[in-house]
């Protein structure tokens, strides 16, 4: 079996969240230097705030500021830090229990060692130098002696509030499509098209996925198949997608290669938008170099008959 | 309407570091012809499919669609999904047999770990505003909670290392890794890499019956007499990392309490949150704790939890357990907890 292929593959969106009022206080607070919890209806400060009690599920709106200040409340030393963790340096991370609050904020805390950290040891926040309204305005914690902090006695209201932050997301992924579709990927590349055909059904599936989904058995008797289809059913595309390369209007298709059992889709090219029609005998072309098909264009044989594709449109 | 519901057939596949020389369906194709050898069925038999996986590992959008090919799809089929661990999916199917809507399920699970750092894509699934944005990753929230588990005096290092090696101490020929493992350097402080799961690619599948139905398919059916599953607040800072209470609320809604098990099956990625897990369910030395390796032998994403409820149910299976319990759980430190309990008839 000829190795399967791999490829990498990065999904990364930046996600834009908008805050409800009481994020839009904590983080737009983290913007100005000031801590803001929320107090439950049995009076117990909650930092990181929330807006709705997680006991009692009651909305929560009042806010009050916390300390700088705080405790850790248990931690963990993370020896090699982790693409966007707050440090690119040894760190602990920790939960820590402000001054003023009943329950614990997660962030990373700057020591030199595991040593010097411990349950119960007293931190305070170390502020990022530009601050936007996010989490991550809370630069680190760091080791912290002296006395608790005074909160500035702030209302917890804002005049120019943050009302959403950006997320950015990236997960970086090594794709690999398989066995049944390497094969097919790499027949494409030799200017062929190979289905597998179930050993139940006898149908054909162009391109193969390994299973067959009426049967729900494994394929692997490989067929050569095409390289003339017929157009089984089509669309025109009259919006043009960013980064393609491709007046519009063009033709999407469902196209039946010869001698498969399920049309794939493809371009279609070579003729008029508005001529292409069900029945038209295409068949396929690479460009220099390419790997697939890039558009598939009429043969000029006739039409094929209707009764000949009816059963895979 | 009740009806006495029942685990009758359990497959799974080999648990493997990797398997990128197959897709999901060729990976999970032969366990689905498995599970269903087991009992004679046909896919056509099945009254009902649901099945548990998580797009956020294969970094594909509705990569389930594809594995549906394996079930035999087409014709239609009475269907479902769960983007979490198979456990729940077998709990969608349970309540699916209840209502009498069907007679037979096909439940299964599978993940594929390799293709993407695991350490990272679990970062997706934590609270998005406060927390996600400082990328702590699964072994790190688990160290916490470690760390206030040995504050508190449940348990040490040396503890720890126990439960490494007993659960490496299996005899199941699916774990991924078995006998002398080292406990190794440490992955984040205090749990070293020994404290850790195997990252892995696997799937497994089970059949619930419903009635005359499972006893005519299975010689001792392993019959579900009570399940639940129960959630936790997200935010870690209100939690007490030390204790499990939607685990032990979701076993006594289960009726784990009402007799003893003999077997637990617990799905405790962690050595750590193994010892939160004997607390919150009150088990003591008289019970098998995990005689698959649990989690720590073999921890295949979203299969993992079913593989627990099918294990338990193996053992009812083969005469070795009475009454067993079965957990599932999700999320971060033990975040959201699911409890089966399974018995055999009386011998
Ligand atoms: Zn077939």
């Amino acid at each position: 079996m000829p190795e399967v292929l791999k490829a990498p593959l990065v999904v990364e969106f930046p996600f834009t969240r908008s805050l409800g009022p009481v994020q839009s206080a904590f983080l737009t607070g983290l913007r100005d230097r000031v801590v803001l919890g929320v107090r439950t209806g049995d009076d117990r400060i909650l930092v990181p705030p929330v807006e709705y009690d997680p006991v009692t599920a009651e909305e929560l709106r009042d806010l009050v500021e916390v300390a700088p200040t705080g405790t850790v409340t248990t931690w963990a030393w993370n020896h090699e830090p982790r693409r966007g963790q707050p440090l690119d340096t040894p760190f602990a991370w920790v939960l820590v229990r402000l001054d003023g609050a009943d329950t614990a904020l997660l962030h990373a805390l700057d020591a030199p060692d595991p040593d010097s950290v411990h349950t119960g040891m007293r931190v305070r926040v170390r502020w990022a130098e530009d601050r936007v309204g996010a989490i991550t305005d809370i630069a680190c914690f760091e080791p912290y002696d002296g006395e608790a902090a005074r909160p500035s006695g702030h209302s917890g209201e804002f005049e120019d509030p943050v009302t959403g932050i950006v997320a950015a997301a990236r997960l970086d992924y090594t794709y690999s499509p398989g066995r049944a579709q390497t094969a097919y990927i790499n027949a494409l590349a030799d200017h062929r098209a190979v289905g597998e055909r179930c050993p139940s059904c006898r149908k054909v599936y162009v391109p193969p996925r390994g299973a067959c989904p009426t049967c729900g058995v494994a394929t692997s008797e490989q067929v050569e198949v095409g390289p003339g289809g017929t157009v089984t059913t089509f669309c025109i595309v009259n919006i043009k997608a960013k980064n393609l390369d491709i007046e519009v209007p063009y033709v999407y298709a469902h196209i039946a290669l010869d001698g498969a059992d399920l049309a794939l889709h493809g371009r279609i090219g070579g003729i008029p938008y508005d001529q292409v029609r069900m029945g038209l005998r295409v068949e396929p072309v690479w460009t220099e170099g390419g790997r697939y098909p890039d558009h598939y264009r009429p043969t000029g044989e006739p039409d094929a008959d209707y009764e000949t594709f009816k059963e895979l449109l | 309407m009740s009806r006495d519901i029942a685990v009758i057939a359990v497959a799974q596949s080999d648990i493997l570091r990797s398997t990128a020389e197959q897709s999901e369906v060729e990976m999970l194709m032969p366990v689905l012809h498995d599970v269903l050898d087991r009992t004679g069925l046909k896919t056509a038999d099945i009254g009902f499919t649901c099945s548990g996986s998580c797009d956020y590992l294969a970094g594909r959008a509705f990569s389930f669609t594809l594995a549906l090919d394996g079930v035999g799809a087409w014709p239609p089929i009475s269907e479902s999904h769960v983007e979490m661990d198979g456990a729940w999916a077998l709990y969608e199917a349970w309540t699916k047999l209840l209502s009498g809507d069907a007679d037979t399920a096909l439940v299964y699970a599978y993940g594929k770990s390799s293709p993407g750092s695991v350490r990272d894509v679990l970062t997706r699934q934590l609270d998005p505003y406060y927390v996600a944005p400082l990328w702590p990753d699964s072994v790190a929230l688990a160290a916490l909670q470690a760390q206030a588990l040995i504050d508190a005096g449940d348990t040490d290092e040396p503890a720890l290392a126990e439960i490494a090696a007993r659960s490496r101490a299996t005899d199941n020929p699916r774990a991924q890794l078995r006998g002398s493992v080292p406990q190794g350097a440490y992955a984040v402080r205090p749990l070293r890499t020994g404290d850790c799961p195997p990252i892995g690619d696997g799937a497994a599948a089970v059949i619930l019956a419903a009635g005359e139905r499972a006893r005519e398919l299975c010689p001792r059916p392993a019959w579900i007499r009570g399940i639940d599953h129960r959630i936790e607040a997200h935010g870690l800072g209100v939690r007490d990392l030390t204790d499990s209470p939607s685990t032990r609320l979701a076993a006594e809604k289960a009726g784990a309490f009402e007799r003893p098990v003999d077997t637990a099956e617990l799905h405790a990625p962690f050595t750590s949150q193994e010892v939160v897990l004997r607390k919150a369910l009150g088990l003591d030395d008289s019970v098998r704790v995990n005689p698959s390796g649990g989690a720590l032998a073999a921890n295949p994403m979203m299969a993992a939890g079913l593989i627990r409820i099918g294990e338990a149910a193996s053992r009812i299976h083969r005469g070795e357990s009475d009454r067993a319990l079965a957990h599932a759980t999700s999320g971060p430190c033990l975040q959201q907890n699911l409890v089966a309990v399974l018995e055999g008839d009386p011998r």
